[in-house]
C-alpha cells in the first residue's frame, strides 16, 4: 500500500515529463514500435516458415519408424587358448517380418505420447502394363490406422481412397509412366512367383518425386501374400503428440521393443541443422534490434535528464528522495517501451496480415499471443534497463548544482 | 543552550570547503555560529561571493558542511543519511528560489501540492483545500489551473511561495526571492513573506541584495568573505 501511494507521484511526474517532451517521446516510441514490429514479424515469419517446412516433411513420413534389427552372422566363440581369424561377409538382409508384431502393436497402443500405431508391410515389386515395366514399392496398409500417420486422403488427386479386394492406390508419376488412370488394371509381380492384377482405385500425389513414382498402396493382407510374408509386417509407423520429443520417444520404444526405432529428427538431420541455424539467426536479429532500441531509449532519456537538471534540483529541494527521482526516469523508460511495443504489435499485425493476404502465399504466418506477450515483456524490460543509466545519473545529481544549472 | 525551545535552527562552527583534497581547495565559510529563532524575520546580506547562497543551501540541507554542526528543530543533522535529510527538509523547510523554479509540466496548484505529493502520494481533500487556500492568500485562486508558462514572473514567484508554505514549515528559506522582479512586484512578494511570518509564525531567512528590503527586516545578518561581520536585531548589535 505504501509503495503504491508513493509510486503515484513518480507516475504523475513521469507522465507529466513525457507529455511535456511530446515530440521526443513520440520519436522514441516510434523507434521502439519499429523495433518491436520487426522482432514480432521476423519471429512470426520464421516460426511460420519452420512450421510449414516441418509440416511438409512430416506430411509424407511417419514420426517414428520401427524396423526389425538387421540380421548378423552368428560366429561361434573360439575355444579357450586359440586364436580365430574370421573373414566375414555381411549377411544379405532378406525381407522378413517383425517378430510378434501384433503384441508389440498392442503394447504400443497403450503407450502415452503415441497417437497412432500403424503396422505396414512393404517390399519391392514390378508393375507391368503391356511392354512397360516399372519397379515399385508395395505398401500393405491397414487404412484406418495408416491415415493417422499420413493423411493419404488429402493427397488423392483422382478416384477414391480405397484399398482391399484387389484395389490399389498408385502415385501420379507412376500412373503417367504406365499410362494408366483410375479404373485401369495393373499387373504386380514380385520375385516370389506371386503375381496379381489390381484395379487402380485412386491416384495420389504426395509431392515427393521418389514416392509418387514408386509407391503402390495395397491392403495389408494382399501385400502380405504378394511379398510371401503371410501374417507379417516389416515396419511399424508411429505418430506422436510432441514431434520434438521424437528422439526421446524413439529411444524409449527401442528399449521397450528391442526393434530399431528411427525418429524423423534423425532421418532429417540436415533439415534440423538448417532449422536451428535459422532460429539462431532470428535470435541474433532480435537481440541486436533490442540492443539498438535500448540505446535509443537510453540516449533520449540522457538528453531528457540534462534538460530537466534544474527541475530535478527543485524536486530534490521540495522533498523528493534520490529513489523517487530514480523511479521517475525508470517509469519513463517503461512507459516509452510499453506504449511503443503496443504500437509495434499493431504494426506487426498489419505486416503479417499484408504478408498473408498479398504475399507469395507459400505459407501462412500465425502470430501467437505468447509471442505478443513475450515481445511486450522483453521491450518493457529493455526499456527499464536502458533507463537505468540516465535514471541513476538523475538521482545522483547534487541538488545545489542542479538548481543553479541553466 | 537556554533558549533551545525557541530556536528553529542553530549553527555551530560551520565550515564549508570546495575541492577538498585538491590543489585548488577553497574554504568559503570559516566557522559560522548562528541561531535563528522561531519567529525571526531575518535578512542575510553581503557582497557577491561572500557565501550567502552556500550558507542557505547548508541550512536547507541541500548541501553538507565540511565540519561543524547544524541543528534543525533541535535535531543534529551531521550523521543523517540522504533519506533522513530529505525527510527533515521536506517536513521543516520551505524553499523559495530566485528564478521561481516551478515544474513546467504541472499546473500552479499541482506545483503547490508537489512537496505533499512527494511525501505522501496522492493528495487528499484537505491537502488540496490547503493548497487552494494558500493560492488564495497569495492572490492566485483564479489561476490555480494555469501552467507556469501562462503566469507572469511575479505570479510564478507567488506560486513558489505557496509551494514553500504548503508543508507548514518551521523555517522558510528564500534565495533572492525578488531578485528578478520589478520593484512593485518585489514589494508585494516581500509583503507576503511578512504576512506569513506574522500570521503563521514561521521563521524567515532571506538572502537579498536590496538594502531597502533588508532594512524592513527584524534582523540583518551581514556575511562578508565567509564570516558574519554583523548581526543586528532591531537596530541593536547582537554580535560583531
Amino acid at each position: 500500500m505504501h509503495v503504491l501511494r508513493t509510486l503515484w507521484i513518480e507516475w504523475q511526474l513521469a507522465i507529466g515529463f513525457l507529455r511535456e517532451g511530446r515530440v521526443q517521446s513520440l520519436m522514441i516510441m516510434v523507434g521502439v514500435a519499429v523495433g518491436v514490429a520487426v522482432i514480432v514479424f521476423i519471429a512470426a515469419l520464421i516460426q511460420g516458415l519452420q512450421d510449414n517446412i516441418i509440416e511438409r516433411t512430416l506430411g509424407t513420413q511417419a514420426h517414428i519408424r520401427l524396423l526389425a534389427q538387421d540380421e548378423v552372422n552368428v560366429v561361434l566363440p573360439s575355444a579357450l587358448g586359440t586364436v580365430q581369424l574370421v573373414q566375414e561377409d555381411k549377411r544379405a538382409q532378406r525381407l522378413r517380418s517383425i517378430n510378434n508384431w501384433q503384441q508389440i502393436s498392442a503394447t504400443l497402443d497403450q503407450l502415452p505420447g503415441l497417437m497412432a500405431v500403424s503396422p505396414v508391410v512393404s517390399g519391392p515389386a514390378f508393375a507391368r502394363r503391356g511392354e512397360a515395366l516399372e519397379s515399385v514399392a508395395l505398401m500393405g496398409i491397414d487404412v484406418g490406422r495408416y491415415l493417422n500417420v499420413i493423411p493419404l486422403g488429402d493427397y488423392i488427386v483422382n478416384g477414391h481412397l480405397r484399398v482391399g479386394a484387389g484395389d490399389a492406390l498408385i502415385g501420379r508419376l507412376l500412373a503417367d509412366d504406365l499410362g494408366v488412370r483410375v479404373g485401369s488394371k495393373l499387373r504386380l509381380e514380385t520375385g516370389q512367383q506371386n503375381n496379381t492384377v489390381v484395379n487402380i482405385a485412386g491416384i495420389f500425389e504426395l509431392g515427393v518425386r521418389e514416392l509418387d513414382s514408386r509407391y503402390v498402396y495395397l491392403d495389408l493382407k494382399q501385400a502380405q501374400s504378394l511379398l510371401d510374408l503371410p501374417g507379417g509386417v516389416t515396419v511399424i509407423d508411429l505418430t506422436i503428440t510432441d514431434i520434438f520429443a521424437a528422439n526421446a520417444i524413439a529411444a524409449q520404444v527401442e528399449r521397450l521393443t528391442s526393434l530399431n526405432a528411427e525418429s524423423w529428427i534423425e532421418t532429417n538431420a540436415q533439415l534440423m541443422n538448417a532449422l536451428s541455424a535459422q532460429s539462431l539467426s532470428t535470435n541474433m536479429i532480435i537481440v541486436f534490434v533490442a540492443i539498438s532500441v535500448a540505446f535509443g531509449i537510453a540516449s533520449v532519456l540522457s538528453v531528457s535528464v540534462v534538460q530537466r537538471t534544474r527541475e530535478i534540483g527543485i524536486l530534490r529541494a521540495t522533498g523528493a528522495t534520490r529513489q523517487q527521482v530514480l523511479r521517475v526516469f525508470l517509469i519513463q523508460g517503461a512507459v516509452f517501451s510499453l506504449l511503443g511495443s503496443v504500437f509495434g504489435i499493431v504494426a506487426s499485425y498489419v505486416l503479417v496480415w499484408g504478408f498473408n493476404t498479398y504475399g507469395p502465399g507459400l505459407f501462412y504466418i500465425p502470430v501467437s499471443p505468447i509471442l505478443v506477450v513475450l515481445a511486450i515483456l522483453l521491450a518493457t524490460m529493455t526499456g527499464v534497463l536502458a533507463a537505468a543509466v540516465p535514471a541513476r545519473r538523475a538521482a545522483s545529481l547534487d541538488p545545489v548544482v542542479a538548481i543553479r544549472y541553466v | 543552550m537556554s533558549d533551545t525551545a525557541n530556536e528553529v535552527m542553530r549553527l555551530e562552527a560551520l565550515r564549508k570547503s570546495y575541492n577538498v583534497g585538491l590543489a585548488n581547495e577553497i574554504e568559503v565559510l570559516h566557522g559560522i555560529d548562528l541561531s535563528i529563532g522561531r519567529t525571526d524575520f531575518a535578512a542575510l546580506i553581503g557582497p557577491s561571493g561572500s557565501g550567502k547562497s552556500t550558507l542557505l543551501n547548508l541550512i536547507g540541507l541541500l548541501d553538507k558542511p565540511s565540519s561543524g554542526e547544524l541543528y534543525l528543530l533541535g535535531q543534529a543533522t551531521h550523521g543523517m543519511d540522504d533519506a533522513g535529510r530529505t525527510a527533515l527538509r521536506g517536513n521543516s523547510i520551505g524553499f523559495v528560489f530566485q528564478f521561481h523554479h516551478l515544474i513546467q509540466a504541472f499546473t500552479a496548484i499541482e506545483n503547490v501540492l508537489m512537496p505533499l505529493m512527494l511525501a505522501q502520494g496522492k493528495p487528499d481533500k484537505s491537502a488540496v483545500q490547503r493548497a487552494r487556500d494558500l493560492l488564495a492568500e497569495v492572490g492566485l485562486e483564479k489561476l490555480a489551473d494555469s501552467k507556469p508558462n501562462q503566469l507572469s514572473g511575479g505570479q510564478q514567484q507567488r506560486v513558489a511561495i505557496a509551494r514553500a508554505l504548503v508543508t507548514e514549515p518551521a523555517l522558510l528559506l528564500a534565495d533572492e526571492p525578488t531578485g528578478n522582479l520589478d520593484t512593485q512586484t518585489a514589494s508585494e512578494v516581500f509583503e507576503l513573506f511578512r504576512r506569513f511570518n506574522r500570521e503563521r509564525g514561521c521563521a524567515v531567512l532571506l538572502v537579498t541584495h536590496d538594502p531597502r528590503l533588508s532594512a524592513t527586516c527584524d534582523r540583518t545578518i551581514d556575511l562578508v568573505d565567509g564570516r558574519i561581520v554583523s548581526d543586528v536585531v532591531h537596530g541593536k548589535a547582537k554580535l560583531a
